[in-house]
């Protein structure tokens, strides 16, 4: 396979996958604040935050309200992380990718980018974006089955794998960020309600996590039990170690290369949190560090196979 | 309401569909009833369904001017264009033999040169055809052949018959819309296919596949085929890759590709270096090798030529192919069949005056507004023009571009092109001329196109089909029939 396929291929998963986890998370934004009491200020803004783009927001937006912020998020093609410009790069790179993907991937990567480029102006007023969101879920994971079911499970799934687990595990880090951001500033803001539960049980909604949780934690919901549940849960798909082992069946399959950061990684996730741990600035330092074993992953992924010379 | 024959008026020219007396022709009587029976909202309905559809195929083109959205949808309209297989055996036929003799000249000229020794051709012809490559002198590719693939442009003049108005032997572009186009129609009109028998034409990816595989140097039992693209900005960018998805090949750019000491050619794998066997290669020669040629080409690879010289690789156009793709040339592909097969051509060539010929050029020069004059060696329908539908201004610019460089030019007569029915945007069917672009394959066995790819003037009057120019296109069917 040309290394530049492969390139193309991961991308693609990648971008994907964000296209995904974007909608999710306004998504699960949208739900949170119907069941806040009034007085509670969530900040819209903190999802630009979890998603390192306080910078780009800042030179187009002065207002962090709810609209900017998901016209940021999800419209805007000139926000190198929103939803259009992933969904964007995706179908770019399945357009150079044509003659190594099943035929109808191309297909519909293309009905979902004209479905988008067509709603996405009323998609982002509160009236529409439930319905909006839901139908760009499903298309993302109508193809993800289709790759799935028709496609060989040769060295270009592979890539697909790689590319797809990185980014998910990067988003499972990125959710949980989000929730102990919004504990912390809940703290600040000094407020009577107990909102742990009503913000953790809302990260575990931004990964379809609810019910899996239930059903093997067997408790209420917490925010150490959530974060050990979403980091080493072995059997949940979108838990860190679940991607990683992924991740590590696909290297297993390539060509041979040293990616000792694997390692790295699975050494950080051996973990364990106390029951009353309030998952403050030292989990959200311990987040940081797991995000960048991740780029320096993809770093290694880059050198063993996209940049032959 | 449906479709009013009776106000569809082909007037004086051939039409695809309808006869003279406004009666469908027998290979199209099917289609036009079944087109009858559809009301007219009933029609335009499908037509938006076939936009909606190419728009989700993602079937499209690039033009060069378009900024900011490269990528522009395909224009296609439903009504299919009929031609009966008894008729398209003797085109078949007809194109065979003259690939036959083309590949025959080709191999001639860059060896012995006996058809000029002969006396057949001007010596003058060839030393000033930009397209002979001296690079190539001595070569003979596999099985003789320097052009393996080859789009042949036919119209049908007022009598009926096919007349060759080109052929394109270096990177001819336009066989996966005729393959798409066919898809299209299938999604489209999935009625019609019950009444016909109409030929399939998606057997070309796996012609040209075999046809490559046995140009291999390497002879394995999968040997590594690669199309070669300028990339994704390049107009026939979809083409490419629509091929390499059929063939199960891949699709490489230069950088991708790599010579060695050795002068062998290698791709950049994630496994490291791999051997290439093939290149179907859509990059123009002057591009391919900037070790050989344009010294600033990014598009080709270093060392190309080298390899290929030393039997190495195979390249498909051979370089240098397009010598007999020269419009000056095409006026003497009559005697080259003859020259060659000692035969007589079975597709006549349009008439054609050689503006390097004093007395034609004379004619040439005072029949400006009637003829259609065309630099010879430009494709894509630039630089041309179009007598009757000229200014004085126009005239006057081509005299002093003819008298400048004379061998540049050929001139022919306004072709009374055939029409079809299009719905154009009313959703009322109004005749348009076309044209006809069969593929030919050719290596030890020759291929040809079932059919080919129909382009359709759109805009009212036109004679302009090049898609680059606003032309749009057509399902092309060969009915079955039985022969007399």
């Amino acid at each position: 396979m040309l290394s530049k396929v492969a390139e193309r291929m991961y991308w693609f998963a990648r971008y994907l996958e964000r296209v995904e986890n974007t909608a999710r998370l306004v998504g699960v934004y949208d739900n949170l604040l119907f069941d806040l009491p009034r007085s509670y200020s969530i900040s819209w803004f903190n999802l630009v935050v979890i998603n390192s783009s306080a910078e780009q927001f800042a030179a187009r937006y002065k207002n962090q309200d709810e609209r900017n912020v998901v016209k940021f998020l999800l419209a805007d093609d000139d926000n190198p992380s929103s939803m259009m410009t992933s969904l964007i790069m995706a179908r770019e790179n399945v357009r150079t990718t044509r003659e190594v993907l099943p035929e109808e991937v191309w297909e519909q990567v293309n009905e979902l980018y004209l479905y988008v480029k067509e709603n996405v102006q009323t998609g982002i007023n509160r009236t529409y974006r439930h319905a909006f969101l839901d139908q760009i879920i499903k298309s993302c994971q109508q193809m993800v089955g289709l790759l799935a079911a028709n496609m060989s499970k040769d060295a270009g799934w592979q890539f697909i794998r790689l590319g797809r687990n990185l980014e998910r595990a990067d988003m499972t880090t990125r959710l949980l960020d989000a929730g102990s951001a919004a504990l912390l500033n809940n703290e600040a803001a000094e407020q009577q309600l107990d909102t742990s539960q009503l913000i953790w049980g809302n990260v575990l909604r931004s990964c379809s996590a609810s019910m899996n949780y239930r059903r093997t934690v067997r408790s209420q919901v917490t925010g150490p039990d959530v974060a050990t549940f979403l980091l080493q849960d072995e059997a949940f798909p979108r838990s860190v170690i679940f991607c990683t082992q992924q991740m590590q069946n696909a290297i297993d399959a390539l060509p041979e290369c040293c990616v000792d950061k694997m390692e790295t990684l699975q050494s950080l996730l051996d973990i364990e949190f106390a029951e009353d741990d309030q998952l403050g600035e030292n989990f959200r330092d311990y987040l940081n560090e797991l995000q960048l074993v991740l780029a320096e992953l993809h770093g290694q992924f880059a050198h063993c196979w996209f940049a032959a010379e | 309401m449906s479709i009013e024959w009776s106000k569809y008026v082909p007037g004086n020219f051939y039409d695809e569909l309808i006869d003279g007396d406004i009666k469908p022709r027998p290979t199209a009587k099917k289609l036009v009833e079944y087109l009858q029976s559809l009301s007219t909202e009933e029609l335009k309905r499908r037509k938006q369904l076939a936009e909606a559809t190419i728009q989700e195929m993602g079937v499209s083109f690039t033009v060069y001017s378009d900024e900011g959205n490269i990528d522009r949808a395909w224009p296609f309209d439903i009504i299919p264009r009929t031609i009966s297989s008894c008729q398209w055996a003797k085109t078949e036929a007809g194109l065979k033999q003259r690939l036959t003799a083309l590949n025959m000249f080709i191999n001639d000229l860059y060896n012995d040169q006996q058809v000029i020794k002969d006396g057949i051709i001007p010596e003058a012809i060839i030393k000033e055809s930009s397209n002979f490559r001296p690079e190539c002198v001595g070569m003979t590719p596999p099985y003789g052949v320097w052009a393996n693939i080859c789009g042949t442009d036919l119209v049908r003049d007022q009598d009926g018959e096919f007349y060759v108005l080109e052929d394109n032997l270096r990177v001819p572009s336009g066989v996966s819309y005729m393959i798409e186009n066919r898809e299209i129609t299938k999604r489209v009109l999935p009625e019609l296919f019950e009444n016909d028998s109409i030929l399939p034409v998606d057997g070309y990816p796996a012609a040209l596949f075999d046809m490559l595989k046995s140009l291999s140097p390497r002879k394995l039992k999968q040997p590594e085929i690669v199309v070669l693209t300028p990339g994704i900005f390049n107009s026939a960018y979809f083409e490419h890759s629509f091929l390499a998805q059929q063939m199960g090949a891949e699709l490489v750019e230069g950088n991708d590709l790599v010579v060695l000491e050795d002068d062998c050619v290698y791709m950049k794998t994630i496994s490291g270096l791999e051997r290439v066997d093939v290149i179907y290669r859509r990059i123009d020669d002057a591009f391919l090798d900037p070790e050989v040629f344009r010294k600033d080409s990014m598009l080709g690879v270093p060392g190309l030529m080298r390899a290929w010289k030393a039997g190495n690789v195979a390249l498909a156009n051979a370089p240098g192919a397009g010598v007999a793709d020269d419009k000056v040339v095409y006026a003497y592909v009559p005697d080259i069949i003859r020259y060659y097969l000692n035969e007589e051509p079975l597709l006549p060539n349009v008439e054609t005056y050689l503006c390097d010929d004093p007395e034609q050029r004379a004619y040439v020069l005072d029949n400006l507004d009637k003829l259609v004059v065309k630099p010879a060696n430009e494709s894509g329908g630039y630089g041309m023009l179009v007598g009757p539908h000229s200014t004085k201004k126009d005239q006057a610019k081509f005299a002093e571009l003819i008298k400048a460089n004379p061998r540049n030019y050929i001139a022919q007569p306004t072709l009374s092109l055939s029409t079809a029915p299009a719905l154009v945007g009313s959703g009322v069917p109004e005749p348009r001329h076309l044209d006809l672009r069969p593929f030919i394959l050719q290596a030890k066995e020759t291929y040809v196109t079932t059919g080919g790819l129909t382009r359709v003037a759109m805009k009212k009057g036109s004679l302009v089909v090049n898609s680059s120019q606003g032309g749009g296109s057509k399902d092309t069917w060969i009915v079955e029939e039985e022969c007399l």
